[in-house]
């Protein structure tokens, strides 16, 4: 088992030199918090001692142990409720919540780094925070004056937790199938029905868990313009904020997980005696909508948690690869044995495995600022570009992220080879943690439709198109720079990408048959963020030759330019495939009569 | 009551130092720095006085280049009131930081000083015991316990026999040793408090003391790599390269 140390580093360098945190903390609502380089790294190595110290250490224990149920309640894992008290003591809940209710209100690009440590150290503990997060979102945009300072307090300081309450058994990526009734009584609703999936939807780390849940009211209309959302606290608040009655919801059972084992997935039953109370939040039948704000965000989080768990496992793998002796280089036939990580195809993947690690994370801090840019820029319309940027972002966060993340997490398994297989070895937690990455909040086919089918139609391209115009501006960058070796490979490597992209984005627009666009659209999404990837190296690459020329951290830079260099030689070239795999259409994917398989 | 805690800048304790390709010294270019954690167990000691109301300010002193603001910081954030930085580019050897600490403590008035017994960087394990001798105080130096009386101190301290108990009368200097307490982690709220506190920066001069160095340093050098091992064939042969080449036995 190796532990997490925090690549506070190559953070500070993708937040201060490749997102860039220096536009941020221009923002009016930053003026007086000092955020700078220097905030920026106490804040991280403050996070780095609570993540490895405290977070890290209880990640393979608690894959071990699991949770329990019992008439009590759900039990987390040993060492769970102690560690989430330290964090909340910390103020580390609150990081990115509006001082209002008690946070720090600093930039989701120091936030982002932030969770990329709690997931990296401990993915089953992060989610619960997570969560929290996500329902905080959605109280503090749609919820009434009252129920912001009910709840948001405690849920900022983190002594109530938060859930999402939206799958049941039929109604899973299909939520207009939800069944779940909220029965109108007095200022209330009873909420009858059950939910499944709720991410630590029950536990006893905190004195209170506040629910959110989509369900139907009486006359409501079909689908997904009759689900109205609710809050539906475990214990009811008094009016002075005391804990009143216990809520008749309950968690009924647990799922048994291939991974984030220590993370409660619960059965919720709501009403199995008179009804949970339940208030509603905004309007009736908005429900889908309010979820959709939290969703958002949601979507970028477990996106992070796909370069989380490629970070932690590509630390276990290098140390692995150090100390593991096996065979000799190759051709030499005496003398002593080496350790593996002098033999080429491991060091093929320690370089595949850091270069999307560093990719993953440049890509998702740069969403991270332009998340920071679309809510707090003074300008309308600079608000409206960010938050453009990030609709179409969002489902390549998700859906390339979490699917490199399991690559990633996979090649570390490998390089540990038979060992790797081996439960106490701990990379196989890893790979079975990443597996659900690519399923929750929106499967990869969902993200991959969401970005091929909606978001590009929504403004016929229009957001891409400028999305490829800012990737040229840095490959007519790299053209000036191009003088330089490593420089001018990049340059080579990710106009052929950005061409791809764009060549792509002209045949899903220009082709009229849905089923042929959504059959090659995870295929359009990952050649997209492969591309994504590459330009955000680029950019670290032109940063690093900076800082070479300047003779600043030469060891630092010199592995960044060498990184990104191998990203475009190794990595990019995937669009080439992947743009003609688009380009081929869905005939041959569809073609088969469904008895044929 | 008023507490003086000296902290150090150093290169990170989880960093592999490296020796300068001169010869001159360690490098610390583009190196992670951080608090000395025998500094930190100082802060995190008199932060816990305060907190049990027997100590009423907290002064943090570090002394060195201008980055020391960011350890200073840190002291802040994991408690301190406010901090003191005398700013030099000059190296800086134990009886200069000593003379420096002195001056500080004739300005600030403190009734306790407390420091890390040693910096992990060049371990000489020296600044307390002659800033106690300078100021004319007592000192109990390699505490792994502390307890405040009324104008006294009762500090138990890691000797090679065991455990040796020491009253002082206050004003004193105390070092810290490693099993003194366990630093808190910083709390985020408090980092960013930490950047509002007060933190005077003074020059050497200010204080009128002479920081140049008494000691010269020779070489720095990393330790010889292990050279690999062989083998023998026979117990004798082993004897005799134990003997003769070895020269243990």
């Amino acid at each position: 088992m190796t532990a997490y140390s925090a690549p506070t580093r190559d953070m500070q360098f993708v937040i201060n030199e490749v997102a860039g945190l220096a536009e941020v903390a221009t923002l009016p609502v930053y003026a007086d918090q000092d955020v700078g380089p220097e905030l920026t790294e106490a804040v991280l190595e403050e996070a780095a001692k609570l993540a490895s110290g405290v977070l890290a250490p209880l990640n393979h224990p608690g894959d071990v142990q699991g949770v329990r149920i019992g008439p009590e309640g759900v039990i987390p894992a040993d060492g769970f409720a102690a560690a989430y008290q330290k964090f909340i003591e910390g103020g580390w809940n609150g990081i990115g919540c509006p001082a209002e209710y008690g946070g720090q209100g600093l930039p989701e690009l120091l936030n982002t780094a932030t969770e990329e440590m709690w997931n990296s150290a401990n993915m089953s503990f992060a989610l619960c925070p997570l969560l929290t997060s996500g329902a905080i979102e959605a109280i503090s945009h749609v919820g009434s004056d009252e129920q912001k300072a009910t709840y948001l307090p405690k849920m900022t300081s983190g002594e109530w937790t938060g859930t999402m309450n939206l799958t049941e058994s039929q109604a899973g990526s299909d939520l207009s199938a939800v069944r779940t009734r909220a029965v109108p009584e007095g200022d209330h609703y009873r909420i009858f029905g059950q939910k499944i999936f709720i991410t630590w939807g029950e536990h006893n780390m905190t004195a209170n868990t506040i629910h959110l849940v989509l369900a139907r009211t009486p006359n409501a209309p079909e689908g997904v313009k009759g689900i109205s959302l609710f809050i539906v606290p475990k214990f009811l608040v008094n009016p002075d904020g005391s804990l009143g009655e216990r809520n008749d919801v309950h968690a009924v059972s647990l799922e048994h997980k291939m991974g984030i084992h220590a993370s409660p997935t619960c059965v919720m039953a709501f009403g199995d005696q008179d009804g949970a109370i339940g208030y509603l939040v905004g309007e009736e039948n908005k429900g889908l909508a309010y979820m959709f704000i939290m969703m958002n965000e949601a979507r970028f989080k477990v996106g992070l948690q796909g370069l989380a768990i490629g970070e932690r496992a590509y630390q276990a793998a290098r140390e692995y690869a150090k100390d593991r002796v096996q065979g000799r280089p190759i051709g030499v036939k005496s003398g002593d044995r080496v350790t593996i990580i002098h033999h080429p195809d491991v060091r093929r993947m320690l370089m595949t495995m850091k270069a999307l690690n560093e990719a993953m994370r440049a890509f998702a801090y740069t969403v991270a600022k332009h998340l920071d840019l679309a809510r707090h820029h003074p300008d309308a319309a600079t608000r409206q570009h960010h938050q453009a940027r990030v609709d179409l972002l969002i489902p390549i966060v998700k859906g390339w992220l979490s699917e490199t993340g399991i690559e990633v997490a996979s090649l570390g398994v490998q390089i540990h080879g038979g060992m790797g297989f081996i439960e106490e070895t701990g990379t196989c937690q890893h790979l079975r943690d990443s597996r659900i990455t690519t399923i929750y909040e929106g499967t990869t086919g969902i993200q991959a439709a969401d970005l091929a089918g909606r978001k590009l139609n929504m403004d016929k391209g229009e957001s891409m198109r400028a999305l490829i115009a800012d990737i040229e501006a840095t490959i007519e960058a790299l053209d000036q720079a191009s003088d330089e070796d490593n420089l001018a490979t990049i340059h080579a490597e990710l106009s052929e990408g950005v061409q791809a992209l764009s060549d792509a984005t002209d045949w899903i627009l220009s082709t009229d048959n849905p089923s042929s666009v959504m059959a090659v659209s995870v295929d359009y999404m990952m050649l997209a963020g492969y591309v994504c990837g590459g330009w955000l190296m680029a950019r670290s690459a032109l940063a690093a030759q900076s800082n070479l020329a300047a003779s600043k951290e030469m060891e630092f830079n010199n592995s960044k330019l060498i990184t990104a260099r191998f990203y475009a030689e190794h990595v990019l070239p995937k669009t080439v495939g992947l743009l003609h795999s688009i380009q081929n259409g869905g005939d041959s994917i569809l073609a088969l009569a469904e008895e044929d398989f | 009551m008023k507490i003086l805690v000296a902290i150090k800048r150093v290169v990170d304790y989880n960093v592999k130092v490296r020796a300068k390709a001169d010869g001159s010294g360690v490098e610390t270019a583009n190196v992670k720095m951080s608090m000395n954690p025998f500094d930190e167990i100082a802060v995190e000691e008199a932060v816990r006085m305060q907190e049990a109301g027997k100590a009423k300010e907290i002064v943090a002193v570090s002394l060195g280049v201008g980055a020391c603001q960011d350890t200073i910081r840190t002291a802040l954030a994991m408690g301190a009131d406010r901090g003191i930085l005398v700013e030099t580019d000059a190296e800086l050897q134990p009886l200069a930081v000593a003379k420096l600490l002195k001056a500080v403590v004739e300005k600030e008035q403190p009734n306790l000083v407390i420091l890390g017994k040693q910096a992990i960087d060049d371990d000489a394990n020296q600044t307390g015991q002659m800033l106690a001798a300078l100021l004319g105080w007592p000192q109990g130096t390699f505490a792994s316990k502390v307890e405040l009386g009324e104008g006294s101190l009762n500090v138990t301290r890691e000797v090679d026999g065991g455990l040796e108990t020491v009253a002082l009368k206050l004003p004193a200097v105390v070092t810290t040793d490693l099993r003194l307490n366990e630093p808190r982690f910083v709390k985020l709220p408090n980092i960013m408090k930490a950047k509002k506190k007060p933190l005077d920066v003074l020059k050497p001069a200010d204080l009128g003391v002479d920081v140049t160095p008494r000691l010269i340093t020779l070489k720095v050098q990393e330790p010889p790599k292990r050279q690999a091992g062989i083998k023998v064939d026979t117990v004798a042969a082993l004897v005799d390269k134990l003997h003769k080449e070895a020269h243990v036995i």
